[in-house]
Order: C-alpha cells, then structure tokens, then sequence
C-alpha cells in the first residue's frame, strides 16, 4: 500500500470521512473517479500522470453530499477550485479533508486557512506554453480568429458535456433550460453554439480556476480551455485579481474600483 | 455601399440617457434616425446575452449608455456594466467578432447634445463598416 491509499484506508477505518473520492484505473489509459466507501477498497486507489480530472465537480452533487463528510484527492487546480467554491459560499470550513499526495506523504487539509497556504505555495500562473499559445492569437487578425472559433464551434453538439464536468456550473437551473424566453437554442447551429459558448465562458470570467476538464470533456475536442484562459488573463490584468486564491474573495465580476479603466468608454 | 441604412440599437439606462435622449428631442436636435432605443432600468441589467441577441435580429451595431461614474441611481449598477464590458470586449474580440460595432458611452440626463453626436458618430461608423452580414450569417434554423 502507498502513502494515499494507507491514508485512505485509515481515514475510512477510524470513520473520520465516509467516502474519499480519487481516481481508479479506467479503460484507456485513462484513470476515472473512484468513490472508496469501505476500507479494505482503498488499494485500487491510483495517483499518477493519468489522473487529471477535478474531481471538486462531485461535491456539488446532491447525491455525494448525501454520502456524508469526504475527503478528495486534489491536484493543484482542484485545490484553487475548493477555494473559489468557499468563496462562492459553496464548500462549509472543515466539511471536506482535502488529500494532497506529495514526495514525503499525502497532506490532510480541512481549514480553509491550510488550503490558502497550499494554494499560495505552488505555481498558480499560466505556463509559458499557454501564454504563447494566447499570444499567437492575439497576432493572427480579426478575420483569422473568426474563422478558426466558427470552424471549432460548428462541432458544438450542445451536449454540454463541458458544463457537466465544470465544478464551477452548478446553478441546478442553468439559463440554456430556460425556455421563456429561450436565451440559447435548442438545435447545435451556428449561432446558438457561439451564444452558447459565450455565455459558458462569460459565466466562468473570474471564477474558472484553469483545470481544463471542460476541454477534456468534449467529445468533439474544442479548446475551451483557450476561451477560459483568455478572461483568466483579462480579469488579472484589468482587475488585478485570481480566482481560487483565497476562500474569501470578492468575485471580479461581482465588485468593482471607481477607477476601473473605461478608455473604451466615451 | 451608399444606400445602406443601418440598425443600430442603443440599450440604455432609464435615469440617465434615457432622460438625455428625451432632451434631445425636446430640444429639437436633429440625429440619425437609425437608432432604436430600448430602456433599461440601469446599465447593471444589460447582460451581455442581450447584446448577442440584438446582433442575432438583425442589428449591425450596438450603443450603450448610462449614468457616469458616481451618477448611478442605484449607486453602483455602472461600475458594475463597466467590469461586465470590459470581459465581454476581450473576449468578443478573442472571437473574432468586431468589438467596434458596440458603443459604449455614459451619457447624463442634462447632454442631450452628447446624446446626438453619439448616435451620430456611431451611426456614420457602422455605415462605413457595411451591414453585420458576418453574425447575420450565423442565423440557422428559425431563430429571428
């Protein structure tokens, strides 16, 4: 037994949570969520490369929450995730064991205070791959970006695979089932999958914490990920500010400073 | 394109520019007729989906106008539009879309004459840049 599943085991043991939610080896490759709810389960646990999912998502499930208290295997993006959720009022102090598995044991945190401080001391920032990859297409033209995101959203299905793996979409009643009036249509054509995409990137401004599921979740490949990490650079550069920093955020879009820039303002 | 007419839809708020557009005309100034005013309670209440929507029925440019900074009647709906448009122009532009067919401005009840040369400007603009035949485009099965 590693050091994740013996702390999973004992975690279990001693009833100090009632499931620990990690990943288990999956088909292809690939790992999946797994819900450990008994002790003598917690060796098919797995934590390695292939375990990418956030898997913050299940914990506004009403049927997980049933499950009692949790304790969840977290990477760095779902570490932010769990912050900006308690800034949202989502996540109550001491209600989850966050599991973080590092070179000497797996870290227990529960206060938000713990989670802070392990946010702060790793790398939060855009890599330099990403960044470049925004740059380019700051530099490619007007026309160019109107082609290449009309191209990638006439593949939208309008499955909304990217709002169900989002652990930040978990209004139970989202505006794309509102249908008086119907503010996105029903039918994957051009323009309702360019509302739609908007308005899902729109919604996340300020919020999205950068783990990618929602890219990983398509089925056609969209790289959603681009459009969340466009605003993630806005909203610093505008508001000088970073979802999942701290569990007491003031939300970018949902505050203001008088001296906001307005240069585009006449 | 000589003849092109264009809509423009102004979304703007009930307290300020609402009040400057009605001094406009009592005023009699003359301003472009192309201009279509839809009043809001506050700047605040323009989502960003109306803005789509205006550009989904035909519109081929956009204005809006409220309060100036400190003259919100409910104290801070525009700082709020403010931060809402500043993300919504990134990201239109990130799109693709032309981020200059949307006007912003603040316009108070006492400019009537701000209110004209807006429209004016805007509208002179909008017909320079040809009807948003690129968004109109997009327009699929039954949706006006």
């Amino acid at each position: 037994m590693n050091a994740l599943q013996e702390k999973a085991r004992e975690l279990l043991a001693t009833k100090t949570v009632r499931v620990v939610i990690g990943y288990g080896p999956g088909s292809g490759g690939q790992a999946r969520a797994l819900f450990v709810r008994e002790a003598a389960q917690a060796r098919e646990l797995i934590f390695d490369e292939t375990c990418l999912q956030n898997l913050a998502v299940y914990l506004m499930k009403p049927d997980v929450r049933q499950l009692g208290k949790a304790a969840l295997v977290a990477r760095p993006a779902t570490l932010r995730t769990l912050l900006q959720l308690a800034a949202e009022n989502q996540l109550e102090e001491n209600s989850l064991l966050a599991l973080v598995p590092g070179a000497d044991g797996v870290l227990s945190l529960s206060t938000f205070s713990a989670l802070e401080a392990q946010v702060a001391s790793q790398d939060n920032e855009l890599s330099v791959a990403e960044k470049s990859e925004l740059e380019k297409f700051a530099a490619m033209g007007l026309d160019a970006r109107r082609e290449f995101w009309q191209e990638q959203f006439s593949r939208c299905l309008k499955c909304y695979a990217c709002r169900a793996a989002c652990p930040l979409c978990y209004c139970t009643r989202c505006t794309v089932e509102c249908n008086q009036p119907q503010w996105i249509p029903v039918p994957a054509h051009d323009l309702g999958n360019l509302e739609w995409n908007v308005m899902r990137a729109m919604h996340l401004a300020g919020r999205c914490t950068n783990c990618g599921d929602c890219s990983r979740a398509c089925p056609v490949g969209i790289p959603l990920y681009l459009l969340n990490q466009k605003l993630i650079l806005d909203v610093s550069a505008n508001f000088n500010s970073r979802s999942g920093m701290t569990a007491k955020a003031d939300h970018s879009l949902s505050t203001f400073k008088p001296d906001d820039p307005e240069d585009f303002i006449k | 394109m000589p003849d092109f007419q264009p809509k423009i839809v102004a979304f703007v708020c009930n307290w300020c520019t609402y009040a400057g557009a009605d001094l406009t005309g009592t005023s009699r100034m003359k301003y472009s007729p192309q201009v279509s005013i839809i009043r809001f309670p506050c700047t605040g209440r323009i989502d960003f989906m109306l803005l789509l929507k205006a550009f989904a029925s035909g519109a081929d440019g956009i204005i809006v106008s409220g309060c100036h900074p400190n003259d919100c009647h409910y104290s801070s709906g525009n700082f709020h539009a403010r931060r809402r448009w500043i993300i919504f122009r990134g990201l239109l532009d990130f799109l693709g879309i032309d981020v200059s067919r949307v006007q912003f401005s603040w316009v108070s009840a006492a400019e009537g004459a701000k209110w004209a040369q807006l429209v004016n400007e805007t509208s002179e603009r909008i017909r320079e840049l040809g009807p948003f035949t690129g968004y109109q485009r997009l327009r699929g099965l039954g949706v006006g």
